[in-house]
């Protein structure tokens, strides 16, 4: 389990606590600026909160060490940079960084298994700069599967992302879930958080406002008060259209 | 090691004999006089300290990149070189020039550097406002070596600083050799001890954190790293430009790209670089011997134009 004991981050995180469970798909949503991505990477442990705490299976994040903590969390940020144009297999060998074993067998196995879930051992030899949007967003999600982390912690995946890319990351999401890694994202779009989430944490002026299921968390009361947007939802569950009103 | 490590070994192998043999006068080792004592005295000495100063440049440039994730950085960035240079400049300045003081002097200018810089980046270990230090530094070296030769007590003191800063491997003994080489070595093994660190910036600094990097210490092994190699590199040879920038771009495409990759290839080919260049220095029949500082400039300025225009070709 990894919990959040009353995070405070300045003006961005207020005393939000939330306990995520594991082999479950959490989205964090809210409106610009509501504190989602620093509550991410603070679960992720990249920023130190100023007061609460991000426990991980009842030890605090912070007593863990940096290596330690790298392989329980993968964590994928939202700029996407690949600063060098290295081929695809390298790159997704990078995640095995914190085990520091990609030239031996296991954790090359661990490569080639994350390639092979997401589609990419024809492209395994392409550099970056030649994939599309959809294949690079594949291979840096691949980055993060290759270090067999409990807990995938990913900001915004499915931006730029077309609506065949998104569903086929998603299913990536939910196999590595049902196989009970805990994946918690951040997500703008919440027809996406609405149909594919266990869970929603909604978040505005750096609180938590909302939190349970989709349909209970993204009801059309709460995206009118957070949102200021009046809308309602369309279709049956598991396949909503959000239309404003 | 890869097939790269192996070529560029076996490339140095054969130019080294090669290059102890050219100069001002061809030495053959059969009929020369005192063919020994040239070789083994001037020539290897200064062959090998060649090879040491172009593998710690090589390697310096390598990791630098990989930290600024940008292919244009340079070693000189962080004021090191330039700190080692104003050691080196007041050593003249005050009449200690001495083939033992002068180093010394350099190596204390790249270990204050070193340590300023330290001091300056903090424990955050944030990339940005390291660079602006280093950077910061690098003027306020330069600034202070230009003051110093504008003092200088007369044209003699001037040109012997000047000439001095534009870089050489003329005669250079085997102290020099045994005064950087080992601190070139450890260098590189710092270097070495920070390259996990870099292969995880090239996904940005949130995400090399994630996979347990920590800033803090890579920036001390990069200092470190740096400090040592180019520190020793000035501190025999003055400043030597060109070197760090072109060798990491030059071996990059063949490599598989992660900056860990490119440390070992950099090296040798900085190494095999400057060995080639201070040959030519040799060779080149002029008045006085070609600066190498000079000669690599030279070569180096028409070398890089040519790569921005390819990329500017590429981007176009």
């Amino acid at each position: 389990m990894l919990e959040a004991r009353t995070l405070s981050l300045g003006e961005r995180l207020r005393r939000v606590s939330a306990q995520l469970d594991a082999g479950q798909i959490t989205a964090i949503c809210g409106p610009n600026g509501a504190g989602k991505s620093t509550l991410l990477a603070s679960l992720a442990g990249l920023l130190a909160a100023q007061d609460g705490s991000v426990m991980l299976d009842g030890t605090p994040l912070q007593g863990l060490t940096a290596r330690h903590r790298a392989k329980a969390i993968g964590y994928l940020p939202q700029d996407g940079q690949v600063a060098w144009d290295m081929a695809v297999r390298p790159l997704v060998a990078l995640g095995r960084l914190p085990h520091g074993d990609a030239a031996s067998a296991q954790g090359a196995a661990a490569v080639e298994r994350a390639l092979a879930a997401l589609d990419l051992a024809a492209l395994a030899q392409r550099p970056v700069s030649t994939l599309s949007g959809g294949e690079r967003a594949r291979a840096l999600l691949a980055r993060v599967l290759a270090g067999e982390p409990r807990w995938i912690l990913a900001d915004e995946p499915l931006a730029a992302l077309d609506l065949g890319h998104q569903l086929a990351l998603l299913a990536t999401l939910r196999g590595a879930a049902k196989a009970g890694t805990g994946v918690v994202l951040v997500l703008h779009d919440l027809a996406l958080a609405m149909n594919h989430a266990d869970r929603v944490l909604v978040l505005d002026g750096g609180e938590v406002v909302a939190d349970g299921a989709p349909e209970a968390a993204l009801s059309p009361a709460i995206i009118e008060r957070v949102w200021g947007v009046s809308a309602r939802w369309l279709g049956e569950p598991g396949a909503r259209a959000l239309v404003a009103s | 090691m890869n097939r790269l490590a192996i070529f560029l070994i076996a490339a140095i192998a054969i130019a080294l004999p090669l290059s102890l043999l050219a100069g001002r006068v061809w030495v053959d080792p059969a009929s020369t006089p005192n063919a020994a004592v040239i070789l083994m005295e001037l020539r290897l000495p200064r062959g090998l300290l060649a090879l040491v100063v172009g593998a710690g440049l090589g390697a310096a440039g390598a990791a630098m990149q990989g930290y600024l994730r940008n292919p244009l950085a340079d070693p000189g960035l962080f004021g090191i070189a330039p700190g080692a240079a104003l050691g080196a400049v007041l050593s003249l300045w005050l009449g200690l020039g001495t083939a033992l003081l002068l180093p010394a002097f350099a190596l204390a200018g790249a270990a204050g550097a070193m340590a300023l810089l330290a001091l300056i980046a903090g424990r955050t270990g944030g990339i940005a406002l390291f660079t602006l230090a280093g950077m910061m530094l690098a003027s306020l070296a330069g600034a202070l070596s230009s003051l110093i030769i504008s003092f200088a007590p007369n044209a003699f003191a001037m040109s012997e600083i000047v000439t001095w800063l534009m870089g050489a491997l003329t005669d250079r003994s085997w102290n020099d050799f045994w005064l950087a080489a080992p601190l070139t070595a450890l260098g590189i093994a710092c270097l070495a001890m920070a390259g996990r660190g870099l292969d995880a910036l090239t996904l940005g600094e949130a995400a090399a954190r994630s996979l347990g990097v920590e800033p803090a210490r890579l920036q001390f092994w990069l200092i470190a790293g740096v400090g040592l190699t180019v520190g020793a590199g000035v501190a025999v040879a003055g400043i030597i430009g060109f070197v760090g920038l072109i060798v990491p771009h030059l071996v990059r495409p063949l490599t598989d790209r992660r900056p860990s990759s490119l440390l070992g290839p950099s090296a040798l080919a900085g190494a095999l670089l400057v060995l080639l260049a201070d040959c030519l220095c040799r060779i080149l029949p002029l008045v006085t011997e070609l600066r190498l500082g000079i000669a690599l400039s030279l070569l180096g300025a028409p070398f890089f134009l040519a790569l921005l225009l390819k990329m500017r070709r590429e981007l176009a």
